[in-house]
């Protein structure tokens, strides 16, 4: 089977599949260019035969009025449905799959810009342009944005592809099979530069990519390019440290304190994980997503016991900015207090931010 | 009884050149600008048209050659960038859309209904001297400095980019214009310059297109219009209406965008349809295999197509259950579709198929339409989308359902509409040899590009790894093919207008109604109002026992 | 030529027409699709003001109170007689009273004019203020992130309306005229029904821009 799939991806130049969302993708996508291929040579082939077969004999020929039969309607009509519905149904399932990131994945930021990626590896963890390191057969989560226009994340290896947009933030996610380096590229269109703007994701054995991250938290902390790029906000230092710079200038601490008492707004102390009970009665775990989205649309879900009185931060919030935020709060814990829900993080929860060495 | 009189007589009889025909019966330049004839309108729309195709297909050309290599070959990233903008905009807004409708619109539809003209001759004209105003515009703004955003005008690119982007958008809107007008004429003509006996199941299959393609054109023009000029003024005036530095949303910018956008390739896509559909039937020589079927699946893809736009959305960050949604009501549009193509191969089925160029458009369309089409099917399937989208498998996608099934019938169309339209015939010898070049050049060009998408190439890459290389000159080497290709067709068909073999009223001896006069018509298209007594495509004598088969 | 087929000549007639009643029937549902295609272009302005509405929701409430509700108010009630008096001018020349429809249009004109002056004096306002779109805004009394956008979809939804009172406008005039040259009776008022369908767009774009813009 595998040998018969390898032939195929030979055929169709398809890339190796390299993370676990690439090998349903190409079975589907083989099933579906077969179909595509025998019913386009068959309708090719059926028009040219009949061409000859019934040619024109004499001038005064006359022809037959055919009729289709109900069968042959059901038919017509039948069996591509089925076979488009099929694939629907399949790439569908499929896709909700791809679409739902696990809850164990390792977050990187991803800013794209003109025409660069930056990659940051949350609280306390180190930043790089270009090249994206990740451990094999572990889930990755992006959680991306842009600083100018519209960008689009791909790695053919991985089957992977999200846009990603200024003022909004866009996920994704894999689980990379085999150690190695892939190219990433950016397939939406944004400027002169539009087909340089590569990078490379390196995928590594766990335990090595391990090794890498506490080196990288220790040696290349102080002299690491950081993520704000050259024409945002100048920031030297984690993104934790940012976040805490853009807190106190948009004034969120006015309402939300970082100590642990309830203000006008909840807490930030702990909030990263904690199961907040909603005015309807309805739960939701503060993660990232509710984190942005409480930004964004702050009243749409109001923790029982807060009146809606935040305004919205859409406009007002750069990106970068909102991401440095949520990293900000995540890094707000008591000591010993574990509040993350899953057991299964794979990387240390965020040590208490130490001050950063400038350049 | 009229109908199939006329047209024995004329069939019988040696050819005759009308001496007095639409083309003769003024003269002048200025009779030609002022003239409210709807078949030289046409005939002034192909004239525009093929000059656009002819700069499209150029452009083209030119983004082929700098794609040999890996690195810069001919050009730099800018000005290769300001080109593939014109390639789409050009072969978009002034080839594809006004193409079909224009040309064999213009020229056939009151023809087939046996009318004198269309409703509204006067805003006929005007819709063409808009699409002139358009395409000036357009173009100038190439002059003025070109535009490097793609014919899809993301914002928030296009509203930041150092270049001009505003000259185009405008020509857009008013090409946009004259698209509405065209189809609110088309769609009233219909309604209402009917010929006697001409119910709405005795309208040719290329009138029922037509008449599904105006609606579109009728009811999604607008929004592009308003988009564009919601883009052109954020681009001018900062109004942040997609800016969303300033709050505003840029994936607004692409539903909207998307709601014309696609059901503007059913616009392209449903004329050529449509000639299909004749033409196949005058060459089997034999009523359309479900008609009524045919006839309604052009509604329902018209319709279906207006509720399928989020595919084209599907990494855009839109969600997963409108994604879900998007992509089943994409499945439609194939369903619709497959009945079509499984019709025409039924009408080929025990016909008296005479062989003719355009025979060789159709069969290559059929496959074309198949293969790009059930393509269309792949990529609206969504997680095979993530990886497609925005890769050459969707630029090749989208060239086999535009060049190889809409260019297929354009040029099917032109060969057989070509005597009705200047009463003489074209060289068949080299219309054959040149029809299989193309049809192999096409599938040499894009074949490739199925293949580059697969390995994953992104699209509107200047650069690109050197992995990459060997398909891509593949493809180049199909476009000259291509080419060549068409330079033969330029060729023969010149010289056919001046020197080619006098056609008669009606050499192919075709049941359409188009036919029941001379070639070329009379200013006034019939002598006699014709009266129409049965079903269109039939190609029984009269009085003849009729076979029923059914399969 | 066969154009002419016995039956009585109408000067109106257009060769390609066989009757008077089925050309009147082509440019009504000509006149009608056009109509549709309006609706769809304002169609995507709506759509833009639920967006940013659904966004921005209490900028948009709070900007929406610094219009000034008395000239949207006035404006819908000079919009709305208009309308009635385009409608009794269509009534009248069916009953071949030339002048009184005439009266009426000449009325219609003016409440067009009346609407565009108390339209410019608001926009004057505006400009004065600040409350200028996108980019331009600033406009101290709301300072909620989203007004600016409030303010865009202001200007562009009401001058987007504005051209259109101006072309209803410049039609009627047309209408006018040729009415006042006799060239319309009870036996051919096709222009002044088409005027007319074209000044009720205009009135009902409105009939919802008010509410949306003002009220809300």
């Amino acid at each position: 089977m595998t040998v018969f799939e390898d032939l195929l991806r030979r055929m169709l130049w398809l890339p190796p599949p390299n993370s676990t969302f690439a090998i349903p993708v190409d079975r589907l996508h083989f099933f579906v260019i077969i179909v595509t291929m025998i019913a386009s040579v068959i309708t090719g082939l059926l028009a040219f035969v009949f061409l000859f077969k019934y040619r024109q004999r004499s001038r005064t020929q006359s022809t037959p009025v055919v009729v289709p039969s109900v069968k042959f309607e059901i038919v017509v009509i039948g069996v591509p449905l089925f076979f488009f519905l099929l694939w629907f149904v399949q790439g569908y399932k499929d896709y909700v799959w791809y679409a739902n990131p696990p809850e164990n994945a390792m977050d990187v930021y991803v800013m794209a810009k003109k025409w660069m990626w930056k990659f940051s590896y949350g609280a306390d963890g180190p930043n790089a342009i270009s090249t994206l390191h990740v451990p094999a057969n572990r889930p990755v989560r992006l959680l991306m944005t842009s600083r100018d226009v519209i960008h689009s994340f791909f790695v053919p290896d991985f089957r992977i592809k999200q846009d990603v947009v200024p003022g909004r933030y866009t996920e994704t996610w894999f689980e990379a099979t085999k150690p190695g380096r892939y190219q990433i590229f950016c397939s939406q269109y944004c400027g002169t530069w539009h087909s340089q703007m590569w990078g490379e994701v390196v995928v590594m054995d766990g335990p090595e990519f391990d090794k890498w991250l506490v080196e990288q938290r220790q040696g290349l902390l102080g002299s690491r390019v950081d993520s704000g790029g050259d024409d945002g906000p100048a920031f030297h230092g984690s993104i934790v440290e940012y976040g805490k710079q853009v807190a106190m200038a948009q004034g969120c601490v006015k309402c939300h304190s970082l100590d642990g008492e309830p203000h006008i707004g909840p807490t930030w102390l702990d909030l990263y994980g904690k199961t907040e009970t909603l005015e309807d009665g309805s739960t939701v775990v503060a993660d990232e997503a509710y984190l942005t989205d409480s930004m964004i649309d702050p009243r749409a879900k109001i923790v029982k016991g807060f009146k809606p009185v935040m305004p919205t931060y859409k406009g007002r919030l750069a990106a970068p900015d909102a991401a440095a935020l949520v990293e900000f709060i995540k890094a707000l814990r008591t000591p010993g207090l574990e509040a993350v829900p899953s057991k299964e993080a794979i990387y240390e929860p965020v040590k208490p931010a130490q001050p950063s060495q400038r350049r | 009884m009229s109908q199939s009189n006329q047209l024995s007589q004329a069939s019988d009889d040696k050819p005759v050149y009308p001496a007095v025909n639409y083309l003769n019966a003024d003269r002048g330049v200025w009779s030609w600008l002022t003239t409210v004839d709807h078949k030289r309108i046409a005939i002034m729309y192909l004239v525009s048209v093929l000059i656009a195709f002819l700069l499209g297909g150029i452009f083209a050309l030119a983004l082929r050659v700098e794609l040999l290599t890996p690195g810069p070959t001919i050009m730099g990233a800018n000005t290769y960038n300001r080109m593939f903008t014109l390639h789409g905009v050009v072969m978009i807004f002034l080839f594809m859309i006004p193409a079909i409708p224009g040309v064999f619109g213009n020229f056939c539809l009151p023809l087939m209904l046996g009318a004198k003209d269309v409703a509204f001759p006067k805003l006929n004209l005007l819709s063409l001297y808009l699409y002139w105003t358009g395409a000036t515009i357009a173009l100038g703004g190439m002059i003025m400095g070109g535009t490097d955003t793609g014919w899809t005008f993301y914002a928030p690119y296009s509203t930041t980019t150092p270049m001009t982007v505003f000259p185009l958008l405008l020509g857009v809107f008013i090409l946009g214009f004259s698209s509405i007008l065209t189809g609110l004429n088309f769609i009233v003509t219909i309604h209402t310059l009917r010929a006697p006996g001409m119910g709405w199941m005795r309208l040719q299959l290329f009138v029922w297109a037509i008449y599904a393609t105006s609606i579109i054109q009728v009811l999604a023009t607008p929004v592009i219009g308003l988009t564009v000029m919601l883009v052109g003024i954020e681009k001018v005036g900062h109004f942040g209406f997609f800016d969303p530095a300033r709050g505003g949303d840029p994936v607004l910018m692409q539903h909207m965008f998307w709601f014309y956008s696609h059901p503007a390739v059913y616009i392209m896509v449903l004329p050529g349809f449509g000639v299909i559909s004749d033409v196949i039937a005058a060459f089997a020589r034999k009523n359309v295999f479900g008609y009524k079927a045919v006839a309604y699946s052009s509604l329902g893809i018209a319709f279906v197509g207006f509720f399928a736009w989020g595919h084209h959305m599907f990494v855009s960050g839109q969600s997963p259950v409108d994604d879900g949604a998007f992509a089943a009501i994409s499945m439609l549009v194939g369903v619709f579709t497959a009945i079509k193509v499984f019709n025409w191969v039924a009408t080929l089925y025990r016909g008296a198929v005479v062989v003719g160029a355009p025979l060789v458009y159709i069969c290559g369309f059929l496959f074309f339409t198949v293969f790009g089409g059930m393509t269309g099917i792949a990529v609206a399937t969504v997680s095979l989308d993530v990886h497609w989208h925005d890769t050459y498998f969707v630029i090749a996608h989208f060239h086999f359902i535009m060049v190889g099934a809409v260019i297929m019938a354009f040029l099917a169309g032109l060969h057989y509409w070509f005597p009705k339209m200047f009463g003489r015939m074209y060289h068949e010898g080299w219309a054959m040899v040149s029809a299989c070049l193309i049809v192999l050049g096409f599938m040499a060009t894009f074949i490739p590009q199925f293949l580059m998408g697969n390995a994953g190439l992104p699209r509107r890459y200047y650069i690109y790894p050197e992995k990459y290389q060997s398909l891509n000159v593949a493809s180049t080497a199909g476009a000259s093919l291509l080419a060549f290709g068409f330079i033969i067709i330029a060729i023969y068909l010149i010289y056919a207008l001046a020197r080619g073999e006098i056609a008669g009223a009606n050499p192919w001896r075709s049941e359409g109604v188009e036919w029941m006069t001379t070639s070329p018509p009379d200013k006034h298209n019939f002598h006699e109002t014709p009266v129409i007594t049965r079903d269109p495509h039939s190609y029984q004598q009269p009085g003849e026992e009729v076979e029923h088969v059914v399969i | 030529m066969s154009s002419s087929d016995g039956h009585a000549h109408n000067p109106h007639l257009a060769h390609h027409f066989d009757t008077i009643e089925k050309q009147d029937y082509a440019v009504r549902l000509g006149m009608w699709l056009f109509l549709g295609t309006e609706v769809l272009l304002f169609g995507g302005l709506f759509l833009g003001y639920t967006v940013y509405r659904h966004f921005y929701h209490e900028a948009f409430h709070e900007a929406s109170r610094h219009l000034d509700l008395w000239a949207g108010v006035t404006n819908t009630i000079v919009l709305i007689t208009s309308s009635l008096t385009v409608a009794l001018a269509y009534y009248e020349i069916k009953r071949d009273n030339a002048k009184r429809a005439a009266a009426l249009l000449i009325f219609t004109i003016l409440c067009a004019l009346v609407f565009l002056v108390i339209k410019s004096i608001e926009y004057t306002h505006k400009f004065q203020e600040g409350a200028l779109p996108g980019a331009h805004y600033h406009y101290a009394e709301v300072t909620a992130p989203g007004a600016n956008l409030y303010y865009t979809v202001y200007f562009l939804a009401t001058g987007l309306h504005a051209i259109h009172v101006i072309v209803g406008m410049s039609l009627l005039i047309w209408v006018l005229a040729r009415l006042l040259k006799g060239h319309f009776s009870s036996s051919y008022y096709v222009p002044l029904e088409l005027g007319g369908l074209y000044w009720h767009l205009v009135d009902l774009v409105w009939i919802f821009l008010f509410p949306l813009l003002y009220l809300i």
